[in-house]
């Protein structure tokens, strides 16, 4: 122990300026870039808008006041509604995928996350616009419908909350499948087995073992559906054709069109405060940052 | 994991069956637009609506687009340095953090992972006025600043999951036998902790090459980068150029990330069998 004490010591110095270099440029650049930028948004909420898109230093509360226009609360629920459709509809399709790939061998399933990624990987942005290209009047889709028989006039796809749940879907269900999968992974087949052995039907089983025993990974699964959600302003611009009107885009609008920055901070405000109370149970119930990556 | 108990895991043969079909039936969904984009990129008509025969005249086109390259190369040149950038700080900061605790230095930790949960909006928003506050004139430097912003969570999660998967005892018997912090960093920190750089990087790459949200609030006017190209040419009507130019990019990535797997699939290989015959030799 005391020879351990000695060569501590004479490390010791070295050690502070190793940990310096090591520590201090992401220290200095998240405080340069994540916190001081957030401390002005929060004070730039409080400011008053002048004449002109001008902002007055004048502290008043009418930015958060405004919020409750009843126009402006419609856009906030129009964005939860969507983002709690697009949550639905990804933890609906993407829990059985992620069965499928639990069952298949380790390489495949390796090679089957990897496949259902790349598009994404490659660009949203890319994908977003190949679905305008599918969900127009004239697109694929009706068509493919059309030719079927199925219908004889085309149907409004595009330019709707439907497109923008659609593209939301396509946006995020990869990502969603990842943490699902790995709770299934991990789940003990033992425990399965044993209920099924004393005597609990498929569905029973189901329901009562499996689900809550990979709740974790669902947790994770709409963490990582439902936050990004809400922001997202290009999906709804793009396939909602400026009629759907989400919190983000309302943001994006004072920023530019509006040029009303106070109100816009005071709109992120509350948005990544609603985020953060989302992310904070996510937290105290056990999950972890490291799995939003 | 138990290769041939996996392959018996379906209840029955039915079930297998309609899990192959769920399976197919997601990707034919998941690449159906990718293949539509493809296929009227070579479309000799201006509408998306009928084959009209092959063309490759948009391809054409683009590569005599002067203005196009030198957005290519004012993009790449942004991911290149957001990447270096990017991951030597996150990389630095990964090591760091996980042996360091100072004042403050959990609530530091948690706002590093800030943009991760935080909507691009905002956190451009919040950039945006830093820099309006204090006259900073926007432009390349600015978007590295906040690509770089956005990607060191990631970098800083991937090096510290690989981080906590490392034995410390290596580095300790480096430094009592006589090496120094550099000296151990690189000759064994850094190499047991490659994997998770690389892929950092990566990661980082990719995500600036498509960031779009980020980008364009911390643009001035004479920088447009190529998803905010794209973004733009889409705005103003769907082209068979765009169709082409995006067709580009998506095997180049593709064909990035399949060189990417292989080659960290045959590292990883490689030192497998290296610590095999360690182990044997141990032995």
């Amino acid at each position: 122990m005391e020879k351990n004490n000695i060569k501590k010591q004479k490390h010791s110095k070295r050690e502070t300026a190793s940990r310096i270099i090591m520590c201090g440029p992401i220290t200095v650049w998240t405080v340069l870039f994540i916190v001081l930028p957030v401390a002005l948004l929060v004070f730039m909420s409080f400011l008053t808008k002048g004449s002109l898109g001008r902002i007055e230093y004048r502290f008043t509360l009418k930015n958060y006041a405004e919020i409750f226009n009843p126009a402006y609360l419609n856009v906030l629920k129009e964005s939860v509604l969507i983002a709690f459709w697009t949550t639905l509809v990804t933890i609906l399709l993407g829990y059985p995928l992620a069965m499928v790939m639990s069952k298949l061998r380790k390489k495949t399933s390796g090679i089957v996350a990897i496949a259902i990624m790349l598009p994404l990987w490659v660009s949203g942005l890319i994908i977003t616009y190949s679905l305008v290209i599918m969900l127009n009047s004239s697109g694929t889709v009706n068509s493919f419908l059309m030719g079927l028989g199925i219908i004889k006039h085309p149907l409004q796809l595009l330019y709707n909350s439907f497109a923008v749940i659609v593209g939301m879907v396509y946006m995020f269900m990869p990502f969603a499948v990842l943490p699902m999968y790995s709770s299934i992974e991990k789940l003990d087949p033992a425990v399965i087995e044993a209920s099924e052995d004393l005597g609990a039907s498929p569905a029973r089983t189901f329901f009562k073992v499996q689900l809550p025993l990979t709740s974790p990974g669902i947790f994770a699964a709409i963490i990582l559906t439902f936050i990004p959600c809400i922001g997202y302003y290009m999906i709804a611009d793009m396939l909602g054709g400026g009629k759907s009107m989400l919190i983000g885009n309302l943001i994006y609008r004072q920023f530019t069109v509006s040029r009303n920055w106070p109100f816009g901070a005071a709109l992120s405000v509350v948005l990544a405060a609603i985020i953060l109370i989302m992310v904070r149970i996510y937290t105290s119930r056990g999950g972890s940052m490291d799995d939003l990556a | 994991m138990n290769n041939e108990k996996r392959e018996n895991s379906f209840r029955s043969n039915g079930w297998r069956t309609a899990s192959y079909i769920y399976l197919a039936v997601m990707l034919v969904l998941l690449y159906s637009p990718v293949v539509i984009m493809i296929r009227f990129s070579f479309n000799d008509s201006r509408t998306n609506v009928v084959w009209q025969g092959f063309t490759t005249k948009y391809y054409d086109k683009l590569f005599h687009d002067a203005n196009l390259w030198h957005i290519f190369f004012v993009t790449l040149f942004i991911a290149v340095m957001v990447t270096l950038i990017g991951t030597v700080v996150g990389t630095l900061g990964a090591v760091g953090f996980s042996k360091t605790r100072f004042p403050g230095s959990r609530l530091i930790e948690d706002f590093i992972y800030f943009p991760l949960v935080l909507p691009e909006i905002v956190l451009g928003i919040a950039l945006l006025l830093l820099f309006n506050f204090n006259g900073i004139r926007l432009g390349i430097p600015t978007i590295i600043i906040g690509d770089t912003t956005l990607v060191l969570p990631y970098v800083f999660v991937t090096v510290k999951a690989r981080l906590s998967g490392m034995d410390p005892s290596i580095e300790e018997a480096s430094i009592d036998l006589g090496a120094n912090r550099m000296y151990t960093f690189f000759h064994i920190t850094l190499p047991a902790i490659m994997p998770g750089v690389i892929s950092g990087a990566f990661m980082s790459f990719s995500l600036v090459l498509d960031e779009l949200i980020l980008t364009s609030f911390l643009a001035d006017a004479a920088t447009v980068t190529l998803p905010m190209k794209i973004y733009s040419m889409i705005k103003r009507g769907i082209t068979p150029e765009i169709n082409a130019l995006t067709t580009i990019i998506f095997l180049v990535v593709t064909a990035g990330v399949v060189v990417y797997l292989v080659s960290s699939e045959m590292v990883e290989r490689k030192q497998r069998r290296v610590e095999e015959r360690r182990g044997e030799a141990a032995e």
